[in-house]
């Protein structure tokens, strides 16, 4: 019995997203291809033309008038409370009522008999605006005396000023770094069906169902019972839907409950660019002190956010900015300030790293500085700022966690070797001494990610598991798949479990109507959480099956063991079906909750101080690009990565996140380019305007390996890692080699100073700057 | 005058007949409303993406080729004839997946999935062309297809191996291709075709005389070749074009004539069907016409659509001015040639006259003597717009620059010749002096704008850097395989 040996995708085993078959086909559906109930209408926002006003008047009477025009809401017609702010805030309305602070802000929604007709009657409306100057950037808007969004945060440790008398050198110094737009393929969408009473069904595209629904209830007044919100699946998220969704989610809602008739609501491409949030972009004061070895003795840097007119998830992302400040560094005397500004621009929010991303980049800047200055490799002295261990004592980060886990050291020498990083190094030294045109650059940066969500009330996830009596198996958790193999590697968890093939698991839709209250999928969260949830639900019914198994055999529960697709008891060997079928007939039950919270942590924000992280992910990459003088322009020639995900649950699909995580990475630091006009209009608002990477911006070689060696130390689901956000980083590698590549002009003498995004136009002016001054 | 009033084409296996097709109709939008056929998404609706492209099918001199194309801006009213396969076509509910599918699930090219139905409808169309593609020829045919999960490496490892899948010679196109070609020759129309209302009419010329009737008629219709730009004043803009003359369909307007003299080009020509002669012709234009946009505008866009609507940053304008092309304009009862450069008046004016369409293109073969470069810089180098385009030809003879044609676009209101640069180099030996002279001449000649593709400031030192990099590029005393002055492709 070959069943018997082995089981179809168990843990740690490569296997295919389980979505796959039907991806390629076209034959996965996502909310826009739900087929509509007769009746459905569609809604559609019409936006504000200016970029801070006072609303004098709104005359809608055009757009009411306008063929196929069924109803416009407003801010009356919002039954509830007129807010989506996902932190409570209130500074968020679904309609503003009094002004406007951002263009292309929505203002209000026309419903139409189609998408078409609604859309075209949102540009008719005749708004009285009294305009009021504006500010884009956070150094234009704190100078305009514009408030904070949300509370900043400081961390500190150690004794700065000290740091700094003691420091042989000091270096102080500014770096601008861009947001981000997401670039998910399939936009915003939500769609409500009306029930009875206050009912309402909302399907949607959004990676923190509970949050949707919430709001929903909350905009309609009604508790959270009367709201379901389901997610099939979502075409990418990457954060942008972490709270992003709320608006139309509520649009849609207020539109059905109002007609009760189905409403869907689908903004296009440029609209969900401009109405929705993005990478914040930040404005990094450093001071930094240093001894002639390289070794960092003290640093002070402010962190200002771009984070637009509202709060949305800005504090959050800020906090985190600062918490890896620090990226895989010692800090012996540290002080970090955020400063999450407010802009008259839409309110930026979520976006893979959650601001972690331009706290490393701020790091990489720094270290950049100290081996420039003492004409040194970047390397050497990253490797001078490594976390120590216990014995050396330089093992505490600025918000006071002891670093126990630390791996960096092993990871980014093993890279060192296999990229072959001192020969390439000296090899390119030398070609770059000829004075060519091409240049090329070399780098190679490590990342230290800590996981688990500040919030630390939201690492906590339910799941809910069925066994049919046929013994097939119906498992549902509360995270959302969005491309990145969540419910295949809980299905997995499940299957090994129970010693059964994965095929006989059947996932299903996220639905708030089977897990309640449930955090985002997001921080890299999903698998650590939801698996450990899903294998309680399992482990509740093994025990029930285990218990009833001894008793009806006369048998030890010791006795009993789980073997691929059987059930041992005793001498017996039984089919895992018919074994479920005689436990259904003896009234065993086969339907369990499973609950996870994750231990250990917990976070003082007033002091700076504590655990908020369960453990870290570390990895390393390592990039050579070549860099044309004359244009700016340029190619990643090669990149090798290590990256660490514990021991993983599919290291098909991590290898795939860390990939796609690394491209989106560089993109955000090369050809990425958020671009307002002065009128505060965001002109890339589209992927003509948008360049994210293409498959031949890939690096020309790309070797990608997991550090098979590495094992979460601490017990999370099979002793893995998450793998969603912490590869981003591994991004910076190009962006550093950039770098190298442009400071050769000068012979090395001169921190570059690079911006980012490097687009070619800001490697150019890099490199005439640099030769100007040389 | 009794017109035919219905679009006919085939949808995978089904004849259609539609009634009533509004011009500004996306073929996107009747797959997912009217047909419901969801597996073609719209991901940005201006052709930039490509979650929504599929396969049309055409008949081009008898001959039935399929090439991949924009759902979200190609008009379902220019589909007369056609056959269109979308992905739904590849494999039954039930049944086997199609190598392209079969490849991709092997090598995990989907995550989100959002984007795979459009890689797969690409990988497809390559795949029959060139079923054992390398690297840089996938890179190509995907360069109109974003994906945000992948990275990509797991999609051109799968297209790489489609061809252990499955052999194009047994896929259904191939083994079907008489019975469809049969079937669309019957579809074909030999009158004028008029359908929807007056407000949004779509007009297909029965051929080039009847275009130029309705020209006459409609003085100021909206001419459609690949709609690749006035795709986007609908989808994008909501503007009304009607009515729309449709006229990729034309087959008068599809000659290519290659003489030692001149290549010709008629109006009606993509990008892809004249890159054969265009390579021929003008070597130096092959890898830059490799990055006109991504595969399925080539397939769609054409020349003839990128110098009549005008734009100061279409690609081929600039390099086109270089050689010395000439532009013939027709109208009812007449024709006119004349210089490229002088068609483009102003920013948004050409000299074009009501009635006047862009019949062909000529592109004198270069002379003796005579140095041809292109150079196109963006911010992402393929499937973006140019910040700045050159075309530059310079005519040496006896170490002695005799002609300079130096052409940019993304410089000014149009694309325009760098008048003081080429004085700066004309009567000069060649070499380092005269491109420097040229290049600080090049500050009289233009005041390029800022804006979110490049900034002023950039634009003039990119500009001058080009003719820099010209002269590295073709100086004797320069060994470019050694130290290279540009990077390379592939």
């Amino acid at each position: 019995m070959k069943d018997l040996q082995t089981i179809k995708g168990a843990v740690h085993q490569d296997l295919k997203h389980d979505s796959a078959i039907k991806q390629v086909q076209g034959r996965a559906d996502y909310t826009d291809d739900i087929a509509e109930p007769i009746g459905t209408l569609h809604a559609y926002l019409g936006v504000s033309t200016v970029t801070h006003a006072n609303i004098r008047g709104m005359d809608l009477s055009r757009v009411r008038a306008a063929p196929g025009v069924v109803a416009v809401l407003t801010a009356e017609d919002v039954p509830g409370v007129n807010d989506v702010s996902p932190t409570g805030k209130h500074d968020e309305p679904v309609f503003p009522t009094e002004k406007v602070e951002f263009h292309g802000q929505p203002m209000f929604a026309v419903i139409a008999e189609t998408r078409d007709a609604a859309r075209r009657a949102a540009e008719l409306a005749d708004v009285d605006y009294d305009v009021l100057p504006h500010a884009l950037d956070p150094i234009a808007a704190e100078d305009a005396g514009m408030p904070l969004v949300t509370d900043p945060l400081k961390l500190e440790r150690g004794d700065v000023e000290a740091g700094f008398a003691a420091a042989a050198n000091r270096i102080s110094g500014r770096m601008v770094v861009g947001g981000q737009d997401h670039m998910y393929l399939e936009g915003h969408i939500a769609f409500a069906i009306p029930g009875e009473d206050d009912d309402v069904v909302v399907h949607c595209s959004t990676q923190h169902p509970s949050e949707a629904q919430h709001m929903v209830a909350h905009v309609l007044g009604v508790p959270s019972n009367a709201v379901v919100v389901n997610v099939r699946r979502m075409g990418g998220g990457f954060g942008g839907k972490e709270s992003q969704m709320n608006l139309f989610c509520a649009v849609a809602a207020i539109g059905a409950k109002k007609l009760n008739r189905p409403v869907k609501i689908r903004p296009d491409r440029d609209q969900d660019m401009t109405a929705t949030g993005k990478r914040h972009d930040f404005v990094i004061d450093y001071d930094l002190g240093f001894d002639h070895e390289g070794r960092i003795q003290a640093v002070e840097s402010q962190f200002a956010a771009r984070c637009g007119y509202s709060s949305d998830l800005s504090g959050p992302v800020t906090d985190r900015a600062l918490f890896h400040a620090d990226n895989a560094y010692f800090y012996p005397n540290v002080r970090l300030k955020s400063r999450p500004q407010k802009t008259n621009t839409v309110s930026n929010t979520a976006f893979r790293g959650f601001g972690g991303p331009q706290g490393v980049v701020a790091a990489e800047r720094m270290i950049e500085e100290v081996a420039y200055a003492l004409g040194k490799d970047p390397l050497e002295v990253r490797k001078a700022n490594f976390y120590g261990d216990a014995e050396d004592g330089r093992n505490v980060t600025p918000y006071h966690q002891t670093v126990e886990d630390n791996v960096i050291g092993r990871v980014v020498e093993e890279l060192e070797q296999s990229a072959d990083y001192q020969a390439r190094r000296k090899a390119i030294i030398e070609e770059n001494a000829k004075g060519g045109i091409i240049r090329r650059g070399l780098a190679l940066t490590p990342v230290k990610f800590g996981i688990s969500f500040t919030a630390t009330w939201y690492n906590q996830a339910g799941a809910l598991i069925h066994v049919y009596n046929d013994g097939s198996i119906h498992l549902n958790h509360g995270g959302t798949e969005m491309g990145q193999g969540l419910n295949t590697k809980v299905a997995q968890v499940v299957a090994e479990a129970f010693q059964v093939d994965f095929d006989r698991i059947k996932i299903t839709k996220t639905t708030t109507e089977k897990v309640p209250n449930t955090s985002a999928t997001a921080a890299s969260s999903g698998s650590d959480l939801n698996g450990m949830a899903a294998l309680d639900a399992a482990e509740q019914i093994k025990a029930r099956l285990v218990k009833f198994a001894a008793e009806s055999r006369g048998v030890s529960e010791e006795a009993v063991s789980f073997v691929p697709n059987h059930l041992r008891i005793g001498d017996e060997v039984v089919p895992f079906d018919s074994f479920i079928k005689e436990a259904y007939m003896a009234r065993v039950q086969l339907s369990s909750a499973g609950f996870y919270k994750t231990p250990k942590i917990h976070w003082d924000r007033a002091a700076g101080k504590g655990r908020p992280f369960y453990y870290y992910a570390y990895g390393a990459s390592c990039s050579e690009v070549s860099v044309d003088t004359l244009t700016g322009e340029y190619r990643v020639e090669r990149t090798d990565i290590l990256h660490d995900v514990g021991r993983s649950l599919n290291p098909i699909l991590d290898i795939g996140q860390v990939e796609g995580a690394f491209i989106q990475g560089m993109g955000w630091l090369t050809t990425e380019e958020l671009w307002w006009d002065e009128a505060g209009r965001l002109r890339t608002h589209a992927p003509s305007t948008y360049k994210i990477p293409l498959a031949s911006d890939r690096p020309r070689i790309f070797n990608v390996e997991l550090a098979d060696w590495s094992e979460n130390r601490e017990m999370t689901i099979k002793r893995s890692k998450a793998v969603g956000e912490p590869p981003f980083m591994l991004g910076i590698s190009v962006f550093e080699a950039l770098s190298m590549a442009v400071a050769s002009v000068a012979d090395y003498r001169q921190c570059p100073r690079l911006d980012a995004p490097a687009t070619p136009e800001c490697v150019l002016m890099a490199v005439e700057r640099l030769k100007a001054g040389a | 005058m009794a017109y035919q009033n219905d679009i006919r084409f085939l949808l995978n296996g089904e004849e259609k007949t539609v009634t009533d097709v509004h011009a500004t109709q996306t073929l996107l939008d009747y797959l997912r409303i009217e047909q419901r056929l969801t597996g073609t998404k719209e991901g940005c609706a201006e052709g930039d993406c490509g979650a929504c492209t599929v396969l049309v099918g055409r008949l081009r001199d008898g001959r039935l080729h399929y090439e991949t194309v924009n759902a979200c801006i190609r008009f379902l009213a220019s589909l007369n004839g056609c056959h269109i396969v979308t992905i739904e076509d590849l494999s039954g509910p039930k049944g086997r997946l199609h190598p392209v599918q079969e490849a991709m699930v092997e090598y995990h090219g989907s995550q989100c999935g959002f984007c795979t139905p459009g890689f797969v409808m690409s990988l497809y169309a390559l795949w029959m062309e060139n079923p054992q593609p390398i690297e840089v020829e996938v890179e190509t045919a995907v360069q109109g297809n974003l994906c945000r999960c992948t990275g990509y490496a797991p999609i051109v490892k799968a297209a790489l191996a489609v061809n252990q899948y499955g052999n194009p010679a047994h896929d259904h196109l191939t083994t079907e291709r008489n019975a469809v070609t049969t079937r669309l020759q019957a579809l074909a129309t030999k009158t004028r075709i008029v359908s929807g209302p007056a407000d949004d009419r779509a007009i297909l010329p029965a051929d080039l005389a009847d275009l130029a009737q309705v020209l006459a008629e409609n003085p100021k219709a909206t001419i459609v070749a690949g709609s690749t730009d006035v795709g986007l004043w609908v989808t994008k803009f909501m503007r009304p074009i009607s009515p729309v003359v449709f006229i990729l369909h034309l087959e008068e307007l599809k000659r290519i004539e290659l003489s030692d003299e001149a290549l010709t080009i008629g109006a009606g020509v993509t990008y892809s069907e004249s890159q054969t002669a265009i390579r021929a012709g003008f070597p130096h234009l092959g890898e830059y016409w490799d990055r006109i946009a991504g595969w399925q505008v080539r397939n769609m866009g054409t020349i003839g659509g990128n110098i009549a609507n005008g734009s100061p940053i279409g690609d081929t304008p600039p390099v086109l001015i270089a050689l010395g092309a000439e532009v013939t304009l027709a109208k009812a009862g007449s024709t006119r040639s004349l210089a490229l450069e002088d068609f483009f008046i102003d920013y948004g004016k050409q000299d074009r006259e009501a009635g006047d369409f862009v019949s062909s293109i000529r592109i004198p073969r270069p002379k003796p003597g005579q140095i041809d470069a292109a150079y196109k810089i963006s911010k992402r180098r393929d499937e973006d717009i140019s910040s700045v385009a050159a075309g530059f030809s310079v005519t040496v003879g006896s170490d002695v620059i005799t002609e300079a044609r130096l052409a940019f676009g993304g410089m000014a209101a149009t694309p325009k010749r760098a008048a003081q640069a080429e004085a700066a180099l004309v009567g000069q030996p060649w070499g380092a002096a005269a491109f420097e002279a040229a290049a600080q001449a090049l500050a009289q000649d233009f005041a390029p704008l800022t804006d979110w593709r490049a900034s002023a400031e950039y634009r003039q030192i990119v500009a001058a850097n080009l003719l820099r990099r010209f002269h590295l590029e073709h100086d004797s005393a320069n060994d470019t395989e050694a130290a290279p002055v540009r990077l390379a492709i592939a």
